[in-house]
């Protein structure tokens, strides 16, 4: 079990959300809007820490709460970036809120990646669609810190190009020659894609040969995805418990005790959301 | 510990001189065919005759609706106000049974692992439990399977006995018991070396629950979760009546300018309990939340947190629609071969 962030602290009320404002907010692709959000209270902005791979609670008054991965890297602090598909009652609020707005936040929450124990070693991320929200926080903060981290290679598909989350970065990033960036998309229709063409695991034959206990990966994409990735990456003989995957449950308090993400004698806000795939086979509901 | 005699006829003045001295006292209460507890006013009886409330006591530190916070919207923007828990009145519950007691103190438990709940806590620090043995059961009674006991002390602070010439046997366990005694102590006679097991109701055991979790280890994928929840009509009735659940929602109530976030109970037997945003639902048929309720109150929680998620009181049985009798359930599992 992953499990590097330390526990809730002992507060008194850990429901009560922070202000914090809608900086910045524009459509990623249809349906999906990059949010950047600053805790209104300098102090604590700059004070907040986490990790890549963990989740906050926002929340807008009235309406309600809803857990969302933290998109950006902790390796620059004060800002907190959110990628958001408009799906249920808190995304269609979301998305109707002007920027300078003001909602809630509470956090940070989940295990998040283990980041220190993955110093030194490879690093394959690998994502298809939405699941690239949580990984752009490892990827940036790999990149961030460049100096601590062997081979990083980052691999994400999506369905067509202009359902590319975050595509322009990305595409700047397979200019980079201090990461193996490969962008594949199911079908090209535009007649423009410079990329490759095909599902995530088609990229796997361009990967050049890996040490691979000295690989740690990590995917997060629809759930049709994770089969034929992990099977891909068990042909590499990655240790099965450096194979690291964020689950999604629906939650509702974050802090382990509403039993709403509760599998098994764990709770995925707590112990969660990064499993490895060694936890998955073991334990039974995880997927 | 310490044992008093209470006399029969001191009852009524015991509770009249708790409410002179602030105490709120709630207690089960009759109402046509219910028993349920209440805030006990001026004139109300307190029922005698009852094997068991309807609901658990457990609303009393745990409300089924709980502010979390409420909010406001001024010139100056947001204010989130909270309340203050130094203002929860001084509780004396009377007349819980012996098996919602542990089912207090398992909630307790649960609400201080990782974080303390202070709402949670604060109820609890504020609250005297004076507790009521049985001296009946019924078919639907199963506490002795489950570790408990129809005169057993754990979770009380004074463990009253009825006995048969209507007096009552007081044990009074914790200092906070004997606080509550010390409001009135005329009241309290010496005990006369009462034989109290001799009073007290025969409940059978069935199984144990090491013998429960055992067998629930090898029973995951069994054909058993679907035969058991196939009349389960998924109402919730049975987490709203039990001592232990403690599954909540967070909702939010008013509009932008004022509002309060509720903490409300929930129950993993409802459809919407698991259910993404997405339409996924990794719980998707009755049986898995079925498995689920049973999994997490006779193996996960005993197995991990050494805490037993059923105290016996047989209430899910008494109040399910559908007859679901959750001791045949739990019989079956034991029997099961497999």
């Amino acid at each position: 079990m992953i499990n590097q962030a330390s526990k809730t602290a002992a507060i008194e009320n850990p429901f009560l959300p922070e202000p914090a404002r809608i900086v910045r907010s524009y459509h990623l692709i249809e349906g999906v809007k990059f949010f950047q959000i600053r805790i209104v209270d300098i102090e604590k902005a700059l004070s907040f820490r986490y990790l890549p791979g963990q989740f906050v609670m926002l929340s807008i008054l009235g309406i309600g709460e809803a857990p969302f991965s933290i998109s950006s890297t902790p390796s620059r602090p004060g800002m907190l970036e959110f990628c958001i598909r408009d799906v249920g009652r808190v995304t269609n609020a979301l998305f109707a809120l002007k920027e300078n707005s003001i909602i809630g936040i509470r956090g940070p929450y989940g295990n998040g990646f283990p980041v220190e124990t993955m110093q030194n070693k490879n690093l394959i991320i690998i994502s298809g669609g939405l699941g690239v929200a949580p990984l752009r926080s490892v990827l940036l903060y790999s990149l961030d810190n460049r100096d601590l981290f062997k081979d990083v290679t980052f691999l994400y598909g999506a369905k067509r190009p202009y359902e590319m989350i975050f595509r322009d970065e990305f595409l700047r990033l397979s200019k980079r020659d201090d990461v193996e960036c490969l962008l594949t998309v199911d079908h090209d229709d535009t007649g423009t894609w410079t990329e490759k063409t095909g599902v995530v695991t088609s990229l796997f034959k361009y990967l050049a040969e890996i040490e691979p206990g000295e690989t740690y990966a990590m995917v997060c994409g629809p759930p049709v995805m994770y089969k034929y990735v992990i099977d891909e990456l068990l042909k590499f003989k990655i240790p099965k418990h450096q194979i690291l995957m964020t689950l999604e449950r629906r939650m509702k308090c974050g802090i382990g005790k509403c039993g709403h993400c509760a599998i098994d004698y764990i709770y995925t806000c707590i112990d969660g959301p990064v499993f490895s795939y060694w936890d998955v086979i073991h334990m039974r509901e995880l997927i | 510990m310490e044992r008093k005699l209470l006399k029969n006829t001191s009852l009524d003045e015991f509770i009249k001189m708790l409410r002179e001295k602030d105490r709120c006292v709630i207690a089960p209460v009759r109402k046509n065919d219910r028993v349920d507890f209440e805030v006990i006013t001026e004139g109300q009886t307190i029922a005698q005759d009852y094997v068991q409330t309807v609901q658990s006591p457990k609303h009393v530190l745990f409300p089924r609706v709980e502010e979390l916070f409420h909010y406001e919207q001024t010139e100056d923007g947001v204010t989130l106000h909270e309340n203050d828990l130094a203002q929860l009145p001084e509780i004396v519950l009377f007349g819980v049974r012996p098996c919602d007691t542990i089912g207090l103190k398992a909630l307790l438990s649960f609400f201080s692992i990782d974080y303390t709940d202070a709402l949670f806590n604060k109820r609890k620090e504020k609250t005297t439990i004076i507790a009521l043995s049985c001296t009946t059961a019924d078919e639907y009674c199963f506490c002795t399977s489950v570790g408990g006991d129809p005169g057993g002390i754990s979770g009380s602070d004074i463990l009253l006995t009825h006995l048969p010439d209507g007096d009552y046997l007081a044990e009074i366990i914790t200092e906070k018991g004997q606080t509550i005694v010390d409001l009135a102590p005329d009241l309290f006679e010496p005990d006369q070396k009462i034989k109290k097991e001799e009073i007290l109701a025969k409940v059978p055991k069935h199984f144990s629950g090491i013998q429960l979790a055992q067998r629930l280890a090898v029973l995951f994928d069994s054909d058993l979760w679907v035969q058991q929840s196939l009349r389960c009509l998924g109402c919730g009735a049975c987490a709203f009546v039990c001592p232990v659940c403690a599954c909540f929602d967070i909702q939010d109530e008013g509009n932008q300018n004022r509002g309060q976030r509720l903490r409300c109970w929930d129950s993993c037997g409802f459809s919407l309990f698991t259910l993404h945003t997405s339409g996924h639902n990794p719980r998707e048929v009755q049986s898995q939340r079925w498995r689920q309720r049973i999994m997490h109150k006779f193996s996960y929680m005993p197995e991990n947190q050494h805490l037993l998620g059923c105290v016996g009181c047989g209430r899910c049985a008494r109040i399910c629609p559908a007859d679901m009798n959750i001791l045949e359930h739990l019989k079956a599992i034991v029997e099961e071969r497999q």
